[in-house]
């Protein structure tokens, strides 16, 4: 009983600072080590951490298996549809230069565009594999 | 002394070659799925060495463009090997996924006795 | 704007379908959505290939970054008659598809089904449209992964064994892929297909350029399944579900050998090759090899679909022997096996599932007798069968035509005596099935077989036909075939 209230409470402490850190590895991507896959990993983490400790449930109250199973996709359509923007103002498919006025600006946007989709479908990937796994032979 | 400083300088490729080979021996000789799966992921392992070590230049700083430095490390292979990472990730996903279907159909994830099992319909 | 972005949206439209098929709950809807989208492809491949018909390449710098330093899908007519290859055989089956999978998938599962379809189909048209090395990869997991699972999906529980063992030996080859690519880049500085070509070229005596080129090689033999490295296909063809055998036999191996055919002629051709190793003896011992084993393998087999999973290993044996042979009609002759062998092998599968569908079983002993109960079918089949054989006027015929002719100015008459006697093995099995279906009675399992449904049975049809058309009016699949050879074997020069 005392162990699990001292996990209990440590978890509550460490979850929003784990999404915290994964957001700063995300939107860092071009400055430094990061970017979606590794953000993505730590979101889906974190969602795991709290289905271990407060039990599977709990977990999925707050991230519910059909979100899970729509996120998959989502990230791959906002990935593919920003190439599909750029198609359509005159670049090449996964250009980002014509989106915007400035190319640089423009690149920026498109590249925090598409890991924004990484990390939406990366993390739903992770949650969704615990889920699956852990849903078997109950 | 040639033989032994070229053997010292290439120590990243005898690495590379000892866990390539080590991960090729277990998913060849161990009959458990789940063991199996680990060698793939050693093999895997020693492919993304093959491809970030030389890509490290001796004297060379990250690729962040600054004034007083000239030499760069290459950043090209850090995102091949960061593909092939989430690939590797999905396979033993994939694989694990299977082989939990597997235990559910077969009892058991050990190849002999499951074949021994095949044998006898 | 639809016109110059073609490369990219052959790639980029079954990306899109696959995920809205995941995101729509009901299977038929994603059918519908599967349907649309495979049958846009060919017209894009058709479209492609008018444009380079002449000879000329069309280069396509995804993201606007220019190549060598951007990844750009590079077509010219070898990977066109391949990217019309796998659009035509995706846009036949899914008509086919939707009897076949509402019987044999679970109605849950369906719109991911279709979903890890397209994917597959996405997968298969990016390995032969892009000119960049590690993208070849990129897209060679994506399908494979795919495939593994869409493999796992075979009603019987031996489907799952199936797909691990498919798993673990096509990750290995994959990752050879990539050791081979990583040695290339280490000594030539490019990823680039093109570039890699001239930078290869301008190199004297390199070892790690003949172990990538081994690598690479070992590492493509293992997803186009080579004797000996062919052990994954029996089982994933055996057991998985009818419309994923069609159309994995009818594809997955045909872009494996484009790949073989760019790395060993294009990339490696000038001085390695055909110099100093002896590749070409090696791929001749395999082939034939490949061609005797296996068909006198097929010939014991009792379920049907492992027969013709067997004989598929014997057939793209042929192919290699064409890439063996090396000059313009044996190349010409392995390149229009491709696409012959897809269309017979998709016939039969067809036909197969067709089958399947009606008796729910795929064993000789339970076809006994079909030929009554379903003539149109069984019609189908064997004049498929034939086209195996290699009867003169079907597709068959025509590539061992090619195949002969190639060897013959090689001075090879004992290669022609073989090839002639590996066809008299194949009489053998299909002889076994043409006597199970027409000459014994009919078996308890197929009693009350019918024809298959229409959108069934059409397809079906479709394919036979054209390995009769195409085995009498050859203009079009030998006549693009040995234009491609001549492109391949100028860079040998």
């Amino acid at each position: 009983m005392r162990l699990d209230v001292i996990f209990r409470v440590a978890a509550k402490i460490f979850i929003p600072f784990i999404l915290v850190f994964a957001l700063y590895v995300q939107f860092h991507g071009d400055f430094g080590p990061g970017g979606g896959f590794q953000a993505g990993v730590m979101a889906g983490a974190m969602v795991i951490f709290y289905a271990i400790i407060f039990g599977l449930e709990a977990a999925q109250r707050i991230v519910p298996p059909r979100l899970v199973e729509l996120m998959v996709p989502a990230g791959v359509a906002i990935f593919a549809g920003v190439g599909v923007v750029s198609l359509l103002f005159g670049g090449n498919y996964l250009d980002y230069s014509p989106i915007l006025h400035d190319p640089v600006h423009a690149q920026h946007i498109g590249i925090l565009l598409v890991e924004i989709g990484v990390l939406v479908t990366v993390s739903g990937t992770m949650v969704a594999i615990f889920y699956t796994f852990i849903g078997r032979g109950r | 002394m040639d033989v032994i400083k070229t053997v010292v300088e290439h120590y990243n490729h005898w690495i590379i070659i000892f866990l390539l080979v080590s991960g090729l021996y277990i998913v060849v000789a161990r009959g458990n799925m789940v063991k199996k799966l680990v060698g793939l992921g050693l093999f895997q392992t020693s492919v993304y060495l093959l491809y970030i070590t030389p890509g490290k230049i001796l004297g060379g700083t990250p690729p962040i463009i600054a004034e007083q430095y000239s030499v760069y490390s290459n950043p090209l292979p850090h995102v091949l090997i960061l593909t092939a990472i989430v690939v590797g990730v999905a396979t033993l996903a994939t694989g694990l996924a299977l082989v939990v279907r597997i235990n559910e159909a077969f009892g058991t994830i050990e190849e002999d006795e499951i074949f021994a099992g095949e044998e006898d319909e | 704007m639809i016109a110059a972005n073609l490369p990219a949206l052959q790639v980029v439209l079954p990306l899109l379908g696959a995920v809205v098929c995941a995101m729509v709950r009901r299977g038929p809807l994603a059918w519908g959505v599967a349907l649309v989208v495979s049958l846009a492809m060919p017209l894009i491949a058709v479209g492609l290939l008018i444009q380079v018909l002449d000879g000329s390449t069309i280069s396509y710098a995804l993201g606007g970054w220019r190549p060598p330093i951007g990844i750009e899908y590079r077509i010219d007519i070898v990977n066109a008659f391949i990217l019309l290859l796998v659009s035509i055989i995706g846009a036949v089956i899914m008509p086919y598809a939707k009897a076949s999978v509402e019987a044999e998938i679970a109605p849950d599962r369906q719109p991911w089904f279709y979903a890890l379809f397209l994917l597959c189909l996405s997968g298969l048209l990016g390995m032969a449209i892009t000119g960049d090395a590690f993208n070849i990869f990129v897209f060679m997991e994506i399908s494979s992964l795919a495939t593994y699972a869409l493999i796992a999906m075979g009603q019987d529980r031996r489907a799952l064994l199936a797909a691990y063992q498919y798993l673990i030996m096509g990750t290995i080859g994959a990752t050879f892929y990539v050791i081979g690519v990583g040695l290339i880049y280490t000594v030539t500085g490019t990823l680039n297909l093109a570039d890699m070509a001239s930078k290869v070229g301008e190199i004297e005596n390199s070892r790690a350029i003949i172990a990538a080129l081994a690598f690479l090689t070992v590492g493509i033999s293992l997803k186009l399944a080579l004797f000996p490295l062919h052990v994954w296909l029996p089982n994933a063809y055996a057991y998985a579900p009818s419309m994923v055998t069609c159309f994995l036999a009818a594809t997955a191996t045909k872009v494996a050998v484009y790949l073989l055919l760019r790395y060993v002629f294009s990339i490696f051709g000038k001085v390695f090759v055909f110099a100093d190793l002896p590749l070409p003896e090696i791929f001749l011992v395999l082939s034939l090899a490949a061609m005797f084993g296996a068909s006198i393998v097929a010939v014991f087999q009792e379920d049907i679909k492992r027969m013709l999973a067997y004989s598929s290993v014997a057939q793209i044996g042929y192919i290699t022997l064409g890439i063996a042979i090396a000059n313009k009609l044996g190349l010409t002759g392995g390149i229009v096996h491709l696409f012959n062998h897809a269309l017979m092998k998709g016939a039969l599968f067809m036909a197969l599932g067709a089958v399947f569908y009606r008796v729910g079983s795929v064993k000789i002993d339970d076809l006994a007798g079909l030929g009554q109960r379903m003539p149109i079918t069984m019609g189908a089949l064997v004049l498929a069968g034939l086209s195996i054989i290699g009867v003169p006027g079907t597709v068959g015929f025509i590539s061992k035509w090619y195949l002969g002719l190639g060897a013959l100015e090689h001075g090879w008459w004992w290669l022609v005596f073989l090839l002639v006697l590996s066809s008299l093995i194949s009489v053998v099995y299909i002889g076994r099935i043409v006597e199970a279906v027409y000459f014994r009675p009919v078996s308890s399992a197929a009693k009350r077989a019918t024809e298959p449904p229409l959108s069934m049975l059409l397809p079906t049809l479709l394919l036979v036909a054209s390995t009769v058309y195409f085995g009498i009016d050859t203009a079009a699949s030998a006549g693009i075939a040995g234009r491609a050879a001549e492109l391949l074997l100028a860079g040998l020069r």
